[in-house]
């Protein structure tokens, strides 16, 4: 994955600090419970929801096992509507292209929607060496962007920031990238929006390349589909006469009929919106509406490794919603930087060891940065069943060197959930799998993690026991 | 080998020994709502209201009246006009009429006050609006680069109950805009402020073709 994260300290050392840092703490702490709150009601809306979740995880599954004929699909119905579509095996060839793609316009600047996929391969920083700036339009991201930061939460990457973090960054950056903030902004959220827009106006208006991810691609029709709520990838997708849209090729979905399950769990799950604002849908070029060429570069990246693990594979049914990051103790304690990958919390705790492979002290630190109390796996709107594979995971690092047992005690130590006593870690597995037993499909609800002290109550009878017997 | 073959190859290699999976249930809901359009209507309504946009209820021989007050009121000296829309709807309006066309450039656009389209159907349990890029809602941009933006649903028969339902009635070889509420950010503090980079006001005429009780002029 990306360059950015290279030498990265293990879960446990990057967690520590974060467990130190009292204002990350409350930054993180405010939007994490805001949110999960928020969810609960808006799932709680939908009488249905075990069963759109069910069928979620269905469709994904079955994509997942006809992926190449879906990918040639895909193909053949972009190409016939115009565009141009890439294949890339890894980051650097991804970058390649891209860098190819954009040099070819003739353009030393291009703007970005928000995507996990570029940040995966470090494509910023692969323009970048080519003397090519690449902007940032998501209002999080750009805070993240002028404050030479990482993004530390999959929906809100500005989430450790708060309002007069994110003041001093506008004040004093925004000059150096075009136009300068005004001298008299407040910390108001409102004032720092408009401020944004107005700095990112002029560099919508006069785009030549835009460069998206993609939420979903429909085999089906070769449509590409994107969520948002700013405006922020209308712009970007619709302005400039040359998109180039670069995504994992596991975000592809049979049908057009397919997005009727995702278009209601993804935003409920995420934003906690019935729907977010803005939604759009593409397929190839539009005579005389939108860009003029539409490139499509399908990423592998470690994808098929991770499609080749029969525990494993079932990460790639994730449609990136974070909430799984907005209910793990964890992910509260030690911040999205700690697992040191743009894939943060219990999803990044899987994913990135299987994309990245378990070799370097981060990976193989991953699988350790949970307490397994099962809370993810029953928020997550597509059933990963992220325990399962977390456990999974720790016997292929244990096997591999024996570094487990190490990483076992001091990743949970560092983030500040004292569970190290490996009779702790036993309780929560076991509760994990008991749980998945009792309750395959269970509604998620806002019961399992409602405590506002500093410590979340345990989710369960029997590891509470154990809690209380053994904490002193 | 190239690039394509690599990857193609390491996927049926990857799922070789992989058991059958079987076509999705979807046993979910095709609706959360009952089939009444005075239901769906209201439902429409509240939920566009929730998130922020401003609706008004109207019949057809009071929409140029309205579109005139609600221009008016916004204080828009110019409208961009879609090539389909009804001429008539800005009949009574001062506002000078600017055709939507390939030749403006975004900077053009961006001078402009307002935006009157119609939609290809709205869907009541999300308050979304769907936009086809139909002759009555024109392109992508126009609907974006306006800081002001008021669409015009049909009722009761562009207004569905749901995803499920609405799915079959769009055309996924046109571009679609789902549009649900203003323009918003939470990336502060989670706090959430309309209108960053799309239009900060939303305005929803709900037409009928006669008059209903609750109608606005
Ligand atoms: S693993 Fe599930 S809950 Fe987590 S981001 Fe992915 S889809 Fe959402």
């Amino acid at each position: 994955m990306s360059g950015t994260y290279l030498g990265m300290p293990s879960f446990p050392v990057a967690a520590r600090e974060a467990v130190n840092n009292p204002t990350l703490r409350a930054n993180l702490r405010h939007a994490t419970h805001t949110i999960r709150a928020k969810r609960a009601v808006a799932v709680a809306e939908l009488a249905d929801w075990a069963l759109l979740r069910e069928a979620g995880k269905q469709i994904k599954d079955r994509t997942l096992r006809h992926l190449d004929t879906l990918l040639v699909e895909l193909e053949e119905k972009v190409t016939a509507a115009g565009g141009v579509v890439h294949w890339a095996a890894d980051a650097e060839e991804a970058n390649r292209i891209v860098t190819e793609l954009v040099v070819a316009t003739g353009e030393r600047e291009v703007v970005k929607v928000k995507s996990m996929a570029t940040q995966e391969i470090g494509l910023n920083e692969a323009l970048e060496a080519a003397g090519i700036a690449a902007y940032e339009t998501d209002l999080a991201e750009l805070i993240v962007q002028l404050g030479q930061d990482r993004p530390s939460h999959i929906l809100v990457p500005a989430i450790h920031r708060n309002r007069g973090e994110i003041r001093d960054i506008f004040a004093t950056t925004m000059g150096e990238w075009g136009r300068p903030a005004p001298d008299d902004l407040t910390d108001s959220p409102a004032a720092l929006a408009e401020a944004a827009r107005l700095h990112l106006r002029e560099k919508f208006l006069r785009a030549k390349v835009g460069i998206s991810g993609a939420n979903f691609m429909v085999a089906e029709t070769g449509t590409l589909v994107v969520l948002e709520s700013e405006g922020n990838g209308r712009m970007c997708l619709t302005l400039p006469e040359t998109l180039i849209s670069v995504v994992g090729i596991e975000k592809v979905i049979p049908s057009w009929r397919d997005l009727e399950v995702f278009l209601q769990t993804l935003p409920r799950s995420s934003t906690a919106e019935r729907m977010n604002p803005y939604t759009s849908t593409w397929t190839g070029t539009t005579d005389s509406d939108g860009p003029k060429a539409f490139h499509l570069v399908l990423l592998d990246n470690g994808r098929t490794n991770t499609l080749a693990d029969e525990v494993g594979r079932q990460a790639l049914r994730c449609i990136r919603c974070s909430a799984c990051l907005n209910v793990c103790p964890v992910y509260e304690r030690a911040g999205g930087h700690a697992y040191g990958s743009v894939y943060p919390g219990p999803i990044g705790a899987i994913l990135s060891p299987q994309l990245r492979g378990t070799q370097s002290d981060i990976d193989a630190s991953l699988p350790y940065a949970s307490s397994l109390c099962g809370a993810c796996y029953e928020v997550c709107p597509v059933a990963i069943d992220i325990p399962e594979v977390l456990v999974h995971l720790r016997e292929q690092v244990a096997e591999k060197g024996g570094k487990g047992h190490r990483l076992e005690k001091t990743a949970m130590k560092a983030a500040g959930w004292i569970l190290n006593h490996p009779a702790a870690l036993g309780a929560g597995e076991r509760l994990a799998s008991k749980t998945r037993k009792l309750h395959p499909h269970k509604v998620p609800g806002a019961s399992a993690w409602t405590d506002s002290r500093d410590l979340p109550a345990l989710p369960e009878q029997p590891f509470r026991d154990w809690w209380k017997k053994n904490r002193t | 080998m190239n690039t394509r073959e690599t990857i193609l190859t390491r996927i049926r290699t990857a799922v070789a020994q992989a058991p059958e999976v079987p076509e999705p249930a979807r046993d979910y809901l095709p609706s959360h709502t009952p089939n009444n359009p005075q239901i769906l209507l209201d439902l429409l309504a509240e939920n566009l209201t929730d998130y922020r946009a401003i609706v008004h209820h109207t019949h057809e021989d009071n929409l140029p009246d309205l579109l005139n007050q609600l221009l008016s009121a916004h204080g828009s000296q110019t409208v961009l006009v879609p090539p389909g829309l009804p001429e008539h709807w800005l009949q009574a309006s001062n506002a000078q009429q600017i055709e939507d066309s390939s030749t403006h450039t975004p900077h053009d656009l961006d001078t402009v006050d307002s935006v009157v389209t119609g939609c290809a159907l709205a869907i009541a349990e999300t308050g979304t609006l769907v936009l086809d890029a139909s002759p009555d809602q024109g392109r992508r941009r126009i609907t974006l680069i306006p800081d002001h933006h008021i669409c015009i649903v049909r009722t009761p028969d562009q207004i569905i109950a749901s995803l499920p339902q609405a799915m079959p009635r769009l055309d996924p070889t046109r571009p679609l805009t789902w549009i649900s509420g203003p323009s918003a950010t939470s990336d502060i503090e989670l706090d959430r402020v309309e209108g960053v980079h799309g239009p900060r006001t939303l305005e929803v005429i709900l037409l009928s073709a006669t008059p209903q009780p609750g109608d606005q002029r």
